[in-house]
């Protein structure tokens, strides 16, 4: 793989993050195998000691995000990925590192859950992801890419979010992102001098500069202080807010009924919509991107506008209740919900927006399997 | 024979005596006047005895110790 | 007259949260003394656990990095791979280490992280109070065991003599057992610590020194009460000395790396 390259690569979705991370300046991987996302450990291993930079398979996910946490608090931009169960393990270092406002990059290619749950896709993480998953008042930036190429994009894009607000970026994929091919354009390889200075507030480098000794730490005993602290990181999550929400919108303008849906979902959702199209139904897919911050404000104007919607997830309606908070009840929401790595379908997505449309589906004749 | 001086800072010593017990030579002994935080600190009480072996230095856990070697005719 | 021992420049000057009579202000500044005297205060980096020791970035005038419970080798592991040429010092206690962060002290002196470890074994908790710790010994009081550490009938397991086990780990390069009960063995645990610290500038790879501390206040006694309970229970259990020692045979070998530059 040379420095740069203009032409298209087929890679697997795996692939082009950990590739998109190299790229992007990341000179420390510490990471555990789980399936669905092994490709990516198994990339950083081939490519990054050979580079001069770190890897580690870790005893575990517990480890390994903590070696990430070390790292961070280095001014390094490290990384670590897993699948749902890893991720899980996980909540704990991601509390400390968003308690200290380190930032990093993981990845959850997720899986079936609960528990050991399936090795087929799912995106039941949504909550746990969104919401801070760990204990503790905080939140981290999530990005959900639909397609390979948004993989690379995001997770280059990643690291710079991180690193400007001070806090753990999540790039949300799930198994049938992670595994898939498509073909790729990879963005530039980063001089590395010409990364974000974190000498401000980073450990080591102190006999350089002689500046004060400096303590990474997230505990304060002290309530007063540390709710102002609580206060002042979620007035930093505000402004990010402004700033970093994603979407995609297809088609909504005239909808009568917007698809909500993200990753494999809205890759599903985008053929049920070109079929209702076809058939004359206005209907439209409204794609996040960014799921913290969610574009709660861009659907709510939808709402407004009259449409209703159907969200379409691999959950048992996660992202709907954020879509539901989002509108304030303004309209209804309806839910094509999918669990334990089952996938929804274009014609089952297609016939339920008939039906809320009010016409009654007709059987499925031929068509896309 | 090498003489010593200790001295002891009232404000980190929290009384803990490890200082008294490791003393070869029973030169410091516990204060008989409790200071305003409750603490009876150790002191230096028998400064003749001292001979900077630094023992008590090495086991205060407070670093409230500090050893000197006398020169001379010095006290 | 002439200073010979005081406090050492790298140790901040305020009186400690710990209690009187406890271990780690001795440790504390015995490693302060060194790094003062290798000239490596300003190219340190500790990490600090949950415990007591949860106070330390207060106390060491160098950059800290503070981890969840156990989590402190795979932190220090993650900091030395990218600043290696830094001193790192990964600094538990009983529970931190043995307890709730087995694998990865395991794994780090497996891989042979070149961290140097300082184990202050108390064989109690003492930041939660007392609870029972996996160096707690047989029939010792706890909160958690308070009739006694009961391996047998109770299936409490029995204490854990962490240096010998992890003896029989090829990556593990240089690990030594002392005490803080009197002032002979701590200016041998200083010795130690030196000697650890030196070969992790040399690049020799994992050393770990584990201290014998007294704990006055979970253990239920004045300190110096607690410093012979240590004399007389932990030592005939937990043998002092060098358990092992590869410093110079790895340096013979050629194969210690003096550390590169960051990554």
């Amino acid at each position: 793989m040379s420095g740069n390259s203009p032409e298209k690569i087929l890679m697997k979705g795996n692939e082009a993050i950990a590739e998109a991370a190299i790229r992007a300046g990341c000179t420390a991987y510490f990471g555990y195998p789980i399936t669905p996302q092994n490709e990516l450990i198994a990339w950083m291993a081939d490519k990054l000691t050979d580079m001069g930079r770190v890897f580690i398979q870790a005893e575990s996910e517990v480890a390994a995000v903590n070696m990430v946490y070390g790292a961070a608090a280095a001014g390094k931009r490290a990384m670590t990925s897993s699948s749902s169960p890893g991720i899980s393990l996980k909540q704990e270092g991601i509390s400390y590192a968003a308690g200290a406002d380190l930032p990093f990059v993981y990845v959850n290619i997720v899986r079936g859950g609960p528990g050991l749950g399936s090795i087929a896709p799912a995106q039941s993480d949504f909550n746990q992801s969104v919401k801070g998953g760990g204990h503790g008042d905080y939140r981290v930036i999530v990005l959900a890419p639909s397609s390979v190429q948004e993989c690379a994009d995001l997770t280059y894009l990643a690291f710079d979010l991180a690193d400007k607000w001070r806090m753990p970026v999540l790039i949300l994929g799930d198994g049938v992102i992670g595994t898939m091919m498509e073909g790729v354009t990879l963005p530039p390889m980063r001089d590395l001098a010409s990364l974000p200075d974190k000498s401000g507030w980073a450990v080591g480098g102190l006999y350089k500069t002689g500046r004060a000794a400096r303590h990474i730490t997230s505990l304060d005993l002290v309530p007063a202080e540390l709710e102002k602290k609580i206060f002042n990181r979620f007035d930093r999550y505000k402004k990010m807010a402004d700033e970093e929400t994603r979407f995609e919108e297809i088609q909504c303008a005239d909808a009568d009924l917007v698809i909500v849906a993200y990753g494999t979902s809205a890759r599903v959702s985008l053929g049920a919509v070109e079929e209702a199209r076809k058939a004359g139904l206005k209907v439209g897919l409204f794609r996040p991107i960014s799921l913290f911050p969610f574009p709660a404000d861009e659907l709510d104007r939808l709402a407004k506008a009259g449409k209703r919607f159907l969200v379409v997830e691999m959950s048992m309606g996660q992202m709907a209740d954020e879509v539901r908070l989002s509108i304030h009840d303004r309209a209804p929401v309806d839910l094509v919900a999918h669990a334990g790595g089952v996938v929804p379908t274009e014609e089952e997505v297609f016939a339920a927006a008939q039906k809320i449309l009010g016409i009654e589906p007709a059987k499925v004749q031929g068509g896309k399997k | 024979m090498k003489r010593g001086k200790v001295t002891i800072d009232r404000d980190q010593c929290k009384g803990c005596y490890l200082c008294v017990r490791a003393c070869p030579f029973k030169v410091l002994e516990a204060d008989t006047k409790m200071d305003p935080s409750g603490v009876y600190p150790a002191v230096f009480s028998h400064p003749e005895k001292c001979t900077a072996c630094a023992s008590c230095y090495q086991m205060c856990p407070d670093s409230a110790i500090t050893v000197y070697e006398l020169e001379g005719d010095e006290k | 007259m002439k200073r010979i021992a005081g406090h050492p420049e790298s140790l901040v000057p305020v009186q400690s949260k710990y209690c009187g009579g406890c271990g780690h202000g001795i440790i504390h500044r015995l490693i302060c003394e060194i790094i003062d005297e290798m000239g490596l205060r300003a190219k340190t980096v500790i990490t600090n656990p949950v415990g007591c020791a949860i106070w330390a970035d207060l106390y060491f005038d160098t950059d800290t990095v503070q981890p969840p419970h156990g989590r402190t080798p795979a932190a220090a592991t993650g900091i030395k791979r990218v600043l290696p040429d830094h001193l790192v010092i990964c600094y538990q206690g009983d529970g931190d280490l043995a307890a709730i962060g087995t694998a990865e002290m395991i794994h780090a002196a497996n891989r042979g992280e070149k961290f140097t470890t300082i184990f202050v074994n108390n064989a109690i908790y003492g930041m939660t109070g007392g609870q029972m710790a996996p160096t707690t010994l047989v029939g010792q009081k706890a909160t958690t065991a308070p009739r006694g550490r009961d391996p047998v009938e109770a299936g409490m397991g029995y204490p854990i003599r962490v240096l010998e086990m992890i003896s029989t780990l090829e990556g593990t390069r240089y690990l030594a057992r002392g005490a803080v009960n009197n002032p002979g063995n701590v200016r041998k645990v200083k010795g130690y610590i030196r000697k650890a610290l030196e070969a992790q500038m040399a690049g020799v790879g994992f050393t770990m020194v584990e201290i014998l501390s007294q704990c006055p206040t979970n253990w239920g006694m004045d300190p110096i009460k607690s410093v012979e309970w240590l004399e007389n229970n932990m030592i005939p259990f937990y043998k002092l000395g060098e358990v092992k020692d590869e410093i110079e045979a790895v340096k013979a070998s050629g194969t210690a790396t003096v550390a590169g530059g960051e990554k």
